[in-house]
């Protein structure tokens, strides 16, 4: 079939160097480890990591909707929506997810679930009350996109050595680091513990901007495909617009009750300065509607001369 | 989605299917045989329009080459939900859904398949019940939609037309595709 979508093969590439990356500190945590420590704790603290990171994922549409406060909504009570959602998953021929609703007014929505066929979205009451059928609509298929490229599993694969490193700078802290102990060894070096904690901290730090970094370029192949999906990429940047602008306006202590759940909203409820650029799960507003005028020129250009003839054309 | 195109984030937009279509015109003999319904010669095809100039050609393209006949013209509207609906009026089934491939096979030949959602031809009854059989074009299926007033489905028509039209039809085995389309053109 011929198709207007055109795939970003430099997005592709940066995501796929951020993966490679935090595949590799997952590599080098379990490796180090198997070094450092005795006996078989290295692999059980890796299994134990890769568990906590397994139960984010498997429990992640309960989990997120009860961190949002969110209530399961049936057709009969939020028609409008259903419809919408209804109407993109016959397009995008996906299953319909579970959909819900969160009362409150900071305008957002996200989507979680371990696979395509066990999904939740929801929006929260202050986005439908603000956006327009067709704005919404193109938040709900970013959203969805995320579904289908099943976001929550590769971001919760991603932390996983983030998630152990963690757990080690946290036992550090309990002292649990007499398990590394290797009497005899090297009196005169460093001790073992001090490297331990000095390479968990960089490991933890290079993993916390890579994630943050794969999170950013997940949105924009969110918006991507959610904005094809569609055919207008206009209504979803000024859906953005809108969103973004409400949420700087909104006082900052609601905002903080809403962090934790950051990396699957669709626009981040936090607002920072300079680290912003870094450390954000979400790109710029500026450079999503660059990516969304770069998909209505490819949507407004007339397709000819260098195809063969579709089928049935 | 393959593994490849889950990792880098990228869905490959679905194509129309359009084999299934052709079986409408047996499947509406078998309807009037068995359930007394008889086509209104009313058919609709639904797609979401694209934002820009090369949607808007192709549109206008596909109205002027289904204008091309003798016969009423075809209607355009939009509904609620900013999808666009294309109403042909044929007396023949094989003609009515001629039309309706027409406009899915030029909408793709520009590059727009992913925007089709799906087209429906209506029936009607002695009694004055109406019913439309929908075709899903991402899934390949049909259904029956019974409107009965005011956001009120006729369910037991529709699973009797689903049993009826088995032989005939691929039908869509999951009830929760059978999308309600209120007020939709050509009902």
């Amino acid at each position: 079939m011929k198709t207007r979508f055109v795939p970003d093969h430099g997005l592709t590439a940066r995501m796929t160097g951020a993966m490679f990356v935090l595949g590799l500190l997952f590599v080098v945590v379990i490796v180090g480890l198997m070094l450092i420590v005795r006996g078989p704790f290295a692999i059980i603290i890796g299994l134990i990591g890769l568990g906590i990171a397994w139960y984010q994922w498997y429990a992640s549409d309960s989990l997120a909707l009860r961190a949002m406060r969110a209530r399961v909504v049936q057709p009969h009570e939020a028609p409008e929506l259903h419809a919408i959602i209804d109407r993109l998953c016959a397009m995008a021929d996906m299953p319909k997810p579970v959909v819900a609703i969160a009362y409150t007014d900071l305008p957002n929505a996200f989507a979680t679930g371990r696979s395509p066929s066990r999904a939740a979205v929801c929006v929260t009451t202050g986005i439908v009350d603000r956006l327009t059928v067709e704005e919404l609509e193109g938040v709900l298929a970013h959203e969805l996109s995320h579904v289908a490229h099943r976001d929550v599993l590769v971001m919760t694969l991603a932390s996983s050595a983030g998630i152990i490193t963690g757990m080690l700078l946290r036992g550090s802290m309990y002292g649990g680091f007499g398990m590394f102990g290797r009497r005899g060894g090297n009196n005169n070096g460093v001790p073992v513990w001090l490297i331990v904690l000095l390479a968990s901290i960089v490991v933890y730090a290079i993993s916390f901007f890579a994630i943050k970094m794969l999170s950013r370029y997940r949105e924009l192949a969110a918006d991507r495909a959610g904005a094809f999906l569609t055919g207008k990429p206009s209504a979803l940047a000024n859906a953005l617009t809108k969103i973004t602008g409400d949420i700087a306006a909104i006082p900052q202590r609601d905002l903080r009750a809403a962090e934790p759940m950051n990396a699957f909203f669709i626009a981040p409820a936090v607002s920072g300065a300079s680290w912003k650029t870094l450390t954000s799960t979400h790109p710029s507003l500026e450079q999503r509607l660059e990516q969304l005028a770069e998909i209505a020129t490819q949507l407004g250009r007339p397709l000819d001369g260098g195809f063969s003839p579709g089928p049935g054309a | 989605m393959g593994f490849w195109d889950t990792l880098s984030g990228r869905t490959k937009p679905v194509a129309p299917k359009l084999d299934a279509l052709f079986a409408l015109p047996s499947a509406s003999i078998t309807l009037q045989a068995g359930a007394n319904f008889t086509m209104t010669g009313r058919g609709a095809v639904c797609f979401r329009p694209a934002d820009g100039p090369a949607f808007a050609q192709t549109l206008a393209d596909v109205l002027a080459l289904l204008d091309a006949d003798e016969g009423p013209d075809v209607e355009q509207s939009t509904d609620e939900y900013g999808f666009t609906w294309l109403l042909a009026r044929q007396n023949d089934m094989g003609a009515l859904v001629t039309d309706l491939h027409a406009v899915t096979t030029s909408l793709e030949a520009q590059g727009f398949g992913q925007a089709m959602l799906c087209a429906l031809v209506s029936f009607t009854d002695p009694s004055g019940r109406s019913l439309a059989l929908v075709y899903l074009y991402k899934q390949g299926t049909f259904y029956p939609f019974a409107p009965a007033g005011q956001q009120r489905r006729d369910n037991v028509l529709e699973l009797q037309t689903r049993d009826l039209l088995k032989q005939d039809l691929p039908i869509e085995k999951d009830l929760s595709r059978w999308m309600a389309l209120w007020g939709a053109p050509g009902l």
